[in-house]
């Protein structure tokens, strides 16, 4: 349990605060695929025995679970980030047409300032384009209340519910006020056989989609008087008009305007709209974004000033939302040229060796998503592509069919193999059934480890942590059809080279799987291989140690700062000994200091 | 009442246990009965990478972003750190600064060279700075991972709380046997201010 204090006060982020309001609105079934800003809803889901909790193998598949565990009566939750909605969409447009039974919610986890995305998708888009009603909570302890509120929304309305978060809730920690009481869900746990409801044939689908806007409009008139919609009384010179984060935003920048913050953002209390815009001078919308609040403000008539002043790009923030409305800005202080500190792959990561065999063959790197898109930067620069979740081997593909025998030998795709495991595995059989030469490699650290380690099938543990059934990847690759299958250690970068080397020349698809455990994993960590050093006198600075970019080889320079050594630092040294292989000179050696 | 909201910026590199540090000061002051937003990047931010987090308190708090020109007092887990930072800072600014330094990849291979003299640099800017050698100190104690916790030590003495608050939060948030090097790197920080 968190820390209390006398009060009973939780300080809980965004996503624990989801993960509490499941827990108290007793939801049963929580599926989820890992995903920067989303993961640590499921992961703190996984703490509570009476919930039965997965990572599913994707979005798609999470949803489908979910909406299955619906069927039956029983409340279910699916956590994913904006660009894993895209993946669940297939079933979530559908499931607005069925309804549910048990309560149906579906977390979207956005990231507008693309901390840790490749796009900033405003998934507000996904509510009326679904026709599914969506909450938009602010802080914490409205994440708890308005995660309760989405399941008895859902029974009550007969609809799957979407909660949206950003970054600046998910992972923004706030005090959280536990109840003390579990909320108890509508439906009880049954096998009932509705087909009219649940099989979506034309004859049905078109009843329910008549039903769909029967629910839609008894959801208009609850959003009119939905207690998660709050009005601050203010001065009437300035009236706003915001949901979500950007409200803290407002109150901190513009605390004497009067605002209307919307809880439900799908579908909009149009008359509740209405009155407040009616009682204010002027109007603004202030959202993050897309200008999802003001294009339908405005399709009411109601005259409002939103995206000319407010950046479309991006985080806002109270100094943005002030200089956008008064021009009033704070003095800002002199900033000051620093050398960058992007993220690098972790000293004794099995990506590096692998990436850097690669870089030696001069290919075009077809990449996908993961710790090993690090591998596009300097000083790696092996990666040419990284556009969605199992991309990289389709296509690589692509490029194969698009330019015929000149591109034999000059493509390799390389994906994760959780990545794999999520929407790679179709594209292998696609591969084989419409005839490639390509070669893939496929990273095999045990591991979900970008998001913070979570377990996938080839780990052998559940979300829970307790053993499972152990995905065989090469038997997987044969049983698809693959005939060439090779298992490498990229440790062994010159093995590594040479096996790529040769299947890149091969005239039949292969699969190269590159398989040592992730660096940070306790059992790596666990075994403490020695530490290696530079021999001073031995090193003749040339630098080709620092060909693979680890964190744990440092650059010495001499006195004219064009002449130095290398040196490394012992204690951030994980003792994979990859440098050893690239040092001509002998001067990399097993440190006996440990 | 936004000017009684203080805001301190954490900042340093991925693995140094920015966020550790910033949740022990939360729930310190959350304990003391502050309001608290504490605000934060996973994922694709960690990896040796600069990593920052806001922690803000007051009576009320709504953003969990500062803006240019309020923060209180910066807490730099790594030497050059903080001078990424400047646009938030004003002449009243803090800075409580390790000594250590963590070369960034493009220093250690050789393209770049570590800026020179970053206490002068931000002491050049008007600000106060308080210097740690919390690496050496936790070197010392036989554990260079509790470099987080000397910052905290140093950081409580600007802070409302009790010395016995932070206390028990370090032993309620860490195992049980990090306990006794933990709170030595703590008060060892603090004492590191105090001379």
């Amino acid at each position: 349990m968190r820390f209390r204090d006398l009060n009973r006060k939780l300080l809980l982020s965004g996503n624990e605060a989801i993960a509490l309001g499941a827990y108290e609105a007793s939801v049963r079934v929580a599926t989820a695929y890992p995903g920067t800003p989303s993961t640590e809803i499921l992961e703190a889901l996984t703490q509570y025995e009476d919930i039965y909790t997965e990572w599913s193998v994707n979005e798609k598949v999470a949803l489908e679970v979910s909406l299955g565990a619906s069927i039956g009566g029983v409340r279910a939750m699916s956590s994913m980030k904006h660009v894993g909605l895209n993946v669940a969409a297939d079933p979530l447009f559908t499931a607005a047409y069925t309804g549910i039974r048990g309560g149906l919610v579906i977390v979207t986890a956005d990231d507008p300032e693309m901390h840790s995305s490749q796009n900033a998708q405003d998934n507000r888009n996904y509510a009326p384009f679904a026709r599914v009603p969506m909450l938009e909570p602010s802080d914490p302890q409205e994440a708890k209340e308005f995660t309760k509120l989405a399941f008895s929304i859902s029974e009550t309305f007969d609809i799957p519910v979407l909660v949206r978060t950003t970054t600046r809730l998910s992972h923004v920690s706030g005090i959280v006020i536990p109840s003390s009481r579990r909320q108890r869900p509508r439906v009880r746990p049954s096998i009932e056989r509705m087909p009219q409801k649940f099989v979506m044939l034309p004859v049905h689908a078109r009843q329910r989609r008549q039903a769909l806007e029967d629910r839609l409009s008894r959801l208009r008139e609850f959003s009119e008087t939905f207690k998660g919609h709050r009005i601050h009384r203010g001065s009437r010179e300035i009236g706003i008009i915001t949901s979500g984060v950007s409200y803290n935003y407002v109150m901190e920048a513009l605390p004497e305007a009067s605002v209307l913050k919307l809880g439900l953002i799908y579908p909009l209390p149009e008359t509740l709209i209405r009155r407040f815009a009616s009682r204010v001078r002027r109007l603004y919308v202030v959202e993050e974004l897309d200008p999802y609040l003001e294009t339908q403000i405005k399709a009411m008539g109601i005259d409002c000033t939103g995206k000319e002043i407010i950046p479309s790009q991006g985080e806002l923030n109270p100094a943005k939302v002030r200089s956008a409305i008064t021009g009033k800005n704070r003095k800002v202080f002199p900033s000051v040229e620093v050398p960058k500190r992007p993220p690098v792959l972790c000293p004794g990561c099995p990506h590096r060796g692998i990436f850097y065999a690669i870089s030696r063959l001069g290919v075009f790197v077809s990449g996908d998503i993961g710790c090993y898109t690090l591998a596009a930067l300097p000083p790696l620069r092996a990666m040419d592509t990284c556009v969605c979740m199992g991309a990289s081997i389709g296509m690589g593909f692509g490029i194969e069919k698009g330019l015929g025998r000149k591109a034999h030998g000059k493509v390799v795709s390389v994906i994760g193999e959780s990545t794999f495991i999520h929407s790679g595995i179709t594209h292998i059989v696609n591969m084989v059934y419409n005839g490639s030469t390509s070669t893939v490699v496929i990273l095999d650290n045990r591991v979900t480890a970008m998001t913070g380690h979570q377990p996938n099938p080839v780990t052998g543990l559940t979300a829970k942590g307790e053993p499972t059934v152990e995905l065989d990847l090469e038997a997987l690759l044969r049983g698809i059809g693959v005939e060439h299958v090779h298992v490498i250690n990229p440790h062994d970068i010159e093995d590594a080279y040479r096996v790529l080397k040769r299947e890149l020349k091969r005239k039949a698809l292969s699969v190269v799987i590159s398989k040592a455990p992730c660096a940070l994993l306790p059992e790596v960590r666990k075994a403490k291989r020695p530490a290696y050093e530079v021999i001073s006198e031995e090193c003749r600075g040339c630098r080709a140690c620092l060909k693979i970019g680890c964190p744990a080889i440092w650059w010495v320079p001499e006195d004219n700062k064009k002449k130095g050594k290398a040196r490394i630092q012992a204690y951030l040294c994980n003792g994979c000994g990859e440098c050893e292989a690239l040092c001509r000179f002998g001067a990399i050696v097993v440190s006996d200091a440990r | 009442m936004p000017d009684e909201i203080k805001n301190i910026l954490f900042c340093g590199v991925g693995g140094q246990g920015i966020l550790l540090c910033s949740e022990v000061v939360a729930y310190a002051l959350m304990q003391e009965g502050y309001d608290i937003k504490k605000s934060e990047v996973h994922g694709m931010a960690q990896r040796g990478g600069a990593v920052e987090a806001y922690l803000r308190y007051g009576s009320r708090v709504y953003s969990p972003l500062v803006e240019p020109g309020s923060v209180d007092f910066v807490v730099g887990l790594e030497l050059m750190e903080p001078l990424r930072y400047t646009s938030l800072y004003s002449e009243k600014t803090k800075v409580i600064l390790n000594t250590q330094k963590v070369p960034t990849i493009g220093i250690s291979t050789g393209i770049e060279t570590y800026p020179e003299n970053p206490v002068g640099t931000l002491r050049g800017l008007g600000l106060e700075v308080y210097p740690v050698d919390a690496f050496e100190i936790c070197t010392e104690l036989g554990e260079p991972r509790a470099v987080n916790m000397v910052m905290v030590g140093a950081l409580s003495w600007f802070l409302p709380v009790k010395v016995r608050t932070v206390e028990e939060v370090i032993r309620w948030r860490l195992p049980e046997k990090l306990h006794r090097v933990n709170l030595r790197a703590f008060r060892e920080g603090r004492r590191a201010l105090r001379k």
